[in-house]
C-alpha cells in the first residue's frame, strides 16, 4: 500500500485519484502505524511551510524518518519537498527533515509571485524519476518559495533564476511541480516512482 | 520560461455543458466530463467549469458532475458559480477541484476569500471580477452583470488579492459573447497592478485576440468558451500560432 499522508494540509484528492487512475493500491492516512506499515510513502502539500510543523506533534514525522530508515521509496511534493530541506524563509521557526542542505527562500522581485502555471524542466539524464520522459517537458507549478540547486538536484527550472524543481537521492525523491497535475508527462513521473 | 496559458471553460446547467466546443465524434457533446477531457488531449492548460444552474436544489448535481469530470482529469481544474460558504468550497474540494472561483460571495462577504485561503491555501482561490466600462474607470458587477457592486474593478483586485486571492479571473461584460477581442485596457489596468496571476477573459474572436492579451494587456492566462466555434479549428492551432509570434506557451503538450 502506498501511503498519501494527510496532515491537514490542503487538497490531497488529486493524489489520490492520480494514483488511482494508474491502478496504485493507495489511501489517504493520517495514522502513523499505517505510514509506517506502507509499502511507499507520499507527502503532498500545499500552502504554508508552517503546516508542516503538526507532523512532528501527530508522529507523523517519527513514522515517516522511521520508514525512511528502513529504505521505503518516500516522495515529497510542493510543500512536502521543501520539508525535506533544512527549512524555509517562510517559517523559519519550523524546521525540515534536512534529508537535502539549504533552506528554501522566497522568489525575487522582480518576478510576480506565486510561481503559478506550467514551465519547462531541464533534466538529468541519471534521474530514476524521470526516467523515458523527454528531456524538458513542461509540468505544472503553483508556489511562492523554492529550494536551492544542489548536488541533489535532477531537474531544474527557470523562474527569477534557477531552482531545484526535482531532487533525488537514494530512494527519496521530492518535486517541486504537481505531477498529480500535469497531465501525461505527470502521471508517468507518478507510475515510475510506483515502479521503483 | 513560464508558459501563458490557455483556459477551456464549460458552462454548465443542471450538469450539461450548454455552450463550448462542439467535437466531433464525441458520445455526448453536453457532457462536462467527456468535454473537459477531450479539451485536456487537444491541449488545453486549464479546466474551468462553471456553474450557471440558477436552482440551489442542484448542487448536488454540481458535485456528481464535478467528481465525475475531475475522475480522468490531470490538469488544473476550476470550479465557479453558486459557491457561498466555505463549506460549500470544502465540499467542492472534495469532490475532485483544485481550485474554487468565487464572485458575488466574495464582493458580499470578502472574509469568505480569507476564510478559504487560510484552509486550502491561496492557490486554490480565485476571485473572478465581471468588469464593466464606466467612463474612464471599470465597475465589478455580480448577478452574471446584471447587478452593479458599485465597486471600482481595479481597487476590487487590490483588496482581493491582499485578502488572500491566488488568482483574478477578470470578465469584459463589455466585450463578453462579441468576438471582438478581449479588453486589453481593462487586463492591462490589474495584471500591472497585483503580483498574482490575472486570468483574461470575455471577447475572444480569434488567435490574434490571444496574441493581444498577452503582449498588450500583460494577462498572464486567457480563457475562452465558445471561441471554437468560430475561427479556431483546435487548441492546438491556437497554441502553434501563439508560438509563431513568439509567444511561450506549452506545446506539444
Amino acid at each position: 500500500m502506498i501511503a498519501i499522508v494527510d496532515y491537514g494540509a490542503g487538497n490531497l484528492v488529486s493524489v489520490k485519484k492520480a494514483l488511482d487512475w494508474l491502478g496504485q493500491d493507495c489511501a489517504i492516512t493520517s495514522d502513523p502505524a499505517e505510514v509506517r506499515r506502507a509499502r511507499k510513502i507520499v507527502l503532498p502539500g500545499v500552502g504554508h511551510f508552517a503546516s508542516t510543523a503538526s507532523l512532528a506533534k501527530s508522529g507523523l514525522q517519527a513514522a515517516i524518518s522511521d520508514a525512511i530508515s528502513r529504505k521505503v521509496p518516500f516522495l515529497g511534493i510542493c510543500v512536502g519537498m521543501q520539508w525535506m530541506f533544512s527549512g524555509s524563509e517562510e517559517s523559519p521557526e519550523t524546521r525540515g527533515l534536512d534529508l537535502f542542505p539549504g533552506t528554501c527562500a522566497r522568489f525575487p522581485q522582480t518576478v510576480k509571485s506565486p510561481h503559478v502555471g506550467w514551465n519547462q524542466l531541464e533534466i538529468a539524464s541519471t534521474s530514476r524519476l524521470f526516467r523515458g520522459l523527454p528531456p524538458s517537458p513542461f509540468v505544472y507549478f503553483t508556489h511562492s518559495y523554492h529550494a536551492p540547486l544542489n548536488g541533489t538536484t535532477v531537474a531544474s527550472c527557470e523562474y527569477g533564476g534557477k531552482f531545484s524543481a526535482a531532487v533525488e537521492r537514494d530512494l527519496l525523491f521530492g518535486v517541486q511541480f504537481h505531477p498529480e497535475k500535469s497531465g501525461e508527462i505527470g502521471l508517468r513521473l507518478l507510475a515510475n516512482f510506483c515502479a521503483i | 520560461m513560464l508558459t501563458k496559458r490557455i483556459i477551456a471553460c464549460l458552462d454548465v446547467d443542471d450538469g450539461r455543458v450548454v455552450k463550448g466546443v462542439q467535437f466531433v465524434n464525441l458520445r455526448d457533446a453536453g457532457d462536462p466530463a467527456e468535454l473537459a477531457k477531450r479539451h485536456s488531449e487537444s491541449g488545453a492548460d486549464e479546466i474551468v467549469l462553471l456553474d450557471i444552474s440558477a436552482a440551489h436544489e442542484r448542487r448536488s448535481t454540481l458535485l456528481d458532475t464535478v467528481r465525475r469530470t475531475a475522475k480522468q482529469l490531470f490538469i488544473p481544474f476550476t470550479v465557479g458559480g453558486g459557491i457561498r460558504t466555505l463549506q460549500e468550497a470544502a465540499s467542492v474540494f472534495s469532490a475532485g477541484a483544485d481550485k474554487i472561483s468565487i464572485n458575488s460571495s466574495a464582493l458580499a462577504d470578502p472574509t469568505l476569500i480569507t476564510q478559504i485561503a487560510e484552509r486550502f491555501g491561496s492557490q486554490a482561490v480565485v476571485v473572478a471580477i465581471d468588469a464593466k466600462r464606466h467612463n474612464d474607470s471599470w465597475q465589478a458587477f455580480t448577478h452574471g452583470g446584471r447587478v452593479s457592486a458599485n465597486r471600482n474593478a481595479v481597487e476590487w483586485a487590490l483588496e482581493a488579492e491582499s485578502r488572500g486571492a491566488g488568482e483574478i479571473l477578470l470578465t469584459s461584460m463589455d466585450r463578453d459573447g462579441t468576438a471582438s477581442g478581449f479588453d486589453c485596457d481593462l487586463t492591462r489596468a490589474i495584471a500591472d497592478r497585483l503580483h498574482i496571476p490575472v486570468i483574461a477573459s470575455g471577447g475572444a474572436g480569434g488567435a490574434p485576440h490571444f496574441v493581444e492579451v498577452f503582449r498588450e494587456g500583460h494577462a498572464d492566462a486567457a480563457l475562452a468558451a465558445s471561441i471554437f466555434h468560430y475561427g479556431l479549428s483546435s487548441l492546438g492551432d491556437l497554441k502553434q500560432h501563439l508560438l509563431a509570434q513568439n509567444i511561450p506557451v506549452r506545446w506539444p503538450c
